[in-house]
């Protein structure tokens, strides 16, 4: 049974008045325990908006958010049990970042839960080992921190409060190659490691196909793609056509394709491309 | 959603007075308001009301909007009428009642006074619907010069309002952001007494306050490095000029002004 379950989901913003925008129009999407969701879209595409119901942060114009098959808005104490459950971390989070010292902000969310001294403390510890946070660091106040270990340090925050579902929202936004990487594999570790749930929003392609078990793709604010990652890039020529990117090795698959060449399209890693090439080179060999 | 208050309330248009200088809008503006508290008696009162009533027409801004812009005013509205009808004790009695006494005096002073903040609110209100704060700013500014010469940093003043202003729209996104990320940690914003609700907006002040000052320190930087160095000598891109327009608007407040003179001087004071 899916963990979450989004029906019918469409959300206004300014609803009733001049500035009346659709955000997300139309969403149903299950999320089954322990894959790791990828949800690609242009900015403005809706994703960001369409997460934050899956918390009850934002209430839904149209439509309902199920968690284990009860909606989230039911009530209030509905709803709080929501943001534990889904634990969300928003776009650029080391903008929230706001106490003392590292330990201090890290154990904001589970201090919020009422859990007792000893298990925050070692749901800092245990959130802080997952980011690759050294100890020394827990000590030092946040602001002092250079600006991927501020990043880092805001999604033990949310990694802190033990969700059954983490969502992050761009986490690798704005961070150079070796952050993201750190980030991504930090991501892969985690969800290996608890077992849980991951919703990873990004617009890079190359992300999503490196960790995501499936794919939502998002276009104007609606989901026009769902699927396993394998199933998406297979239809990366649609990709393209909304203006979104595909990686680099589906491109080249793509094109040979293109050039007549009789290639399945469903590559997306390097390492399935060499595959795929290994392949195409033995049937040539053989004929 | 806290994104929805609207700050400033400048409407776009085409109309004669979004099209006047903002200077004189903003002097026409202040000299109605002295000539309002120069009115002695309903006539000449009348006469200031007939102009504002002209006025919302030829500002092409919806007398809903100019109406909704009034609603808060009723509170104090009741306040003074109920104070004025009271405390008039001269004048014929109308009523009484134990230490109550209502005056035909009283009564008129109410309604005089009442009529009197509607006209000079509904005018203000016309001059922030019809300019836009960047221009209101630079037409103050421009008002304000001759003050430099008394070492008033007028232009300094000048920028700080136009950039508070500017801003305005963006730190609210930003509390709206960094309340959601909050609650997503479970802060908790709506419960508790006095002092746990204090408490609870530490999480967003601080975050607040560092990026504004990050956001601070941006902008002066990147002010600097266009080589922003103050007022002194700087040209402008938009230059402002008086028209026939405003020549016109200014001849027919004058008019105004001196009937508001004659009608004092012929009909009996009120007040
Ligand atoms: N708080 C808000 N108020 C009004 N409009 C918003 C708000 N947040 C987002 N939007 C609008 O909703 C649309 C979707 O935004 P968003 O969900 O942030 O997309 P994404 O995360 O994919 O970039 C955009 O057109 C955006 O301008
Ligand atoms: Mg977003």
């Amino acid at each position: 049974m899916a963990v979450l379950e989004v029906q019918g989901l469409t959300h206004l913003y300014g609803a009733k008045t001049a500035r009346e925008t659709a955000a997300v129009q139309d969403v149903d999407l299950r999320i089954e325990p322990g894959e790791l969701l990828g949800v690609i879209g242009h900015t403005g595409s809706g994703k960001s908006t369409l997460i934050q119901h899956f918390n009850a942060l934002l209430t839904p114009t149209r439509g309902q958010v199920l968690l284990d098959g009860a909606d989230v808005n039911r009530d209030k104490q509905s709803r709080r049990e929501a943001r534990f459950r889904v634990g969300l971390c928003f776009q650029y989070p080391e903008y929230q970042l706001f106490e003392e010292t590292v330990y201090k902000d890290i154990s904001f969310g589970p201090a919020n839960m009422q859990l007792p001294k000893d298990e925050i403390d070692r749901r800092v510890r245990t959130a802080a080992a997952f980011v690759g946070l050294d100890e020394s660091l827990l000590e030092k106040s946040p602001f002092d921190l250079s600006g991927g270990e501020k990043r880092r340090a805001a999604i033990a925050g949310v990694m802190a409060m033990e969700p059954e579902i983490l969502v992050l929202d761009e986490p690798t936004a704005g961070l150079d190659p070796r952050g993201r990487e750190r980030i991504l594999d930090m991501i892969l570790r985690y969800r290996r490691e608890t077992g849980s749930t991951v919703v990873l929003v990004s617009h890079s392609m190359e992300d999503i196909a490196r960790v995501a078990t499936r794919a939502l793709v998002m276009n104007r604010s609606r989901a026009v793609m769902q699927g396993t990652v394998g199933e998406v890039f297979a239809r990366g020529e649609e990709l393209l056509q909304m203006g979104l990117d595909v990686p680099a090795s589906t491109r080249i698959f793509l094109e040979l394709r293109q050039r007549g060449v009789p290639v399945q399209t469903d590559v997306y890693t390097a390492a399935q491309g060499v595959d795929a090439f290994l392949r195409l080179l033995g049937k040539e060999a053989r004929a | 959603m806290i994104r929805d208050i609207t700050i400033g309330q400048y409407m776009p248009g085409n109309s004669f007075l979004h099209k006047m200088d903002a200077r004189s809008k903003i002097v026409l503006t202040f000299a109605f308001i002295l000539a309002i508290f120069f009115c002695k008696n309903f006539w000449s009162l009348g006469l200031m009301v007939l102009l504002s009533a002209v006025l919302v027409p030829v500002s092409r801004v919806p007398v809903r909007s100019v109406l909704r812009s009034l609603r808060p005013l009723i509170f104090i509205l009741l306040f003074t009428a109920v104070l004025n009808l009271f405390y008039t004790k001269s004048g014929n009695v109308l009523w009484s009642w134990r230490f109550l006494t209502l005056t035909d005096k009283g009564l008129y002073t109410a309604v005089f006074m009442a009529v009197r903040i509607l006209a000079l609110v509904a005018v203000s209100t016309l001059l922030t619907f019809t300019t836009t704060p960047t221009d209101l700013t630079d037409g103050i500014e421009r008002l304000l010069s001759p003050l430099k010469a008394v070492k008033v940093p007028v232009h300094s003043l000048a920028m700080m309002m136009t950039l508070a202003l500017r801003f305005i729209p963006t730190l609210i996104e930003e509390i709206d952001r960094i309340m959601s990320a909050q609650k997503a940690r479970g802060a908790d914003l709506e419960t508790g007494g006095f002092v746990r609700r204090a408490k609870a907006l530490l999480p967003i002040l601080i975050p607040l306050f560092v990026s504004s000052f990050r956001r601070a320190y941006d902008l002066a930087f990147a002010m600097e490095c266009r080589c922003y160095r103050g007022g002194e000598g700087r040209t402008r891109m938009r230059q402002m000029r008086f028209t026939v327009r405003d020549g016109a608007a200014c001849g027919v407040f004058a008019l105004v002004i001196a009937g508001v003179a004659v009608l004092n001087f012929f009909f009996k004071p009120l007040i």
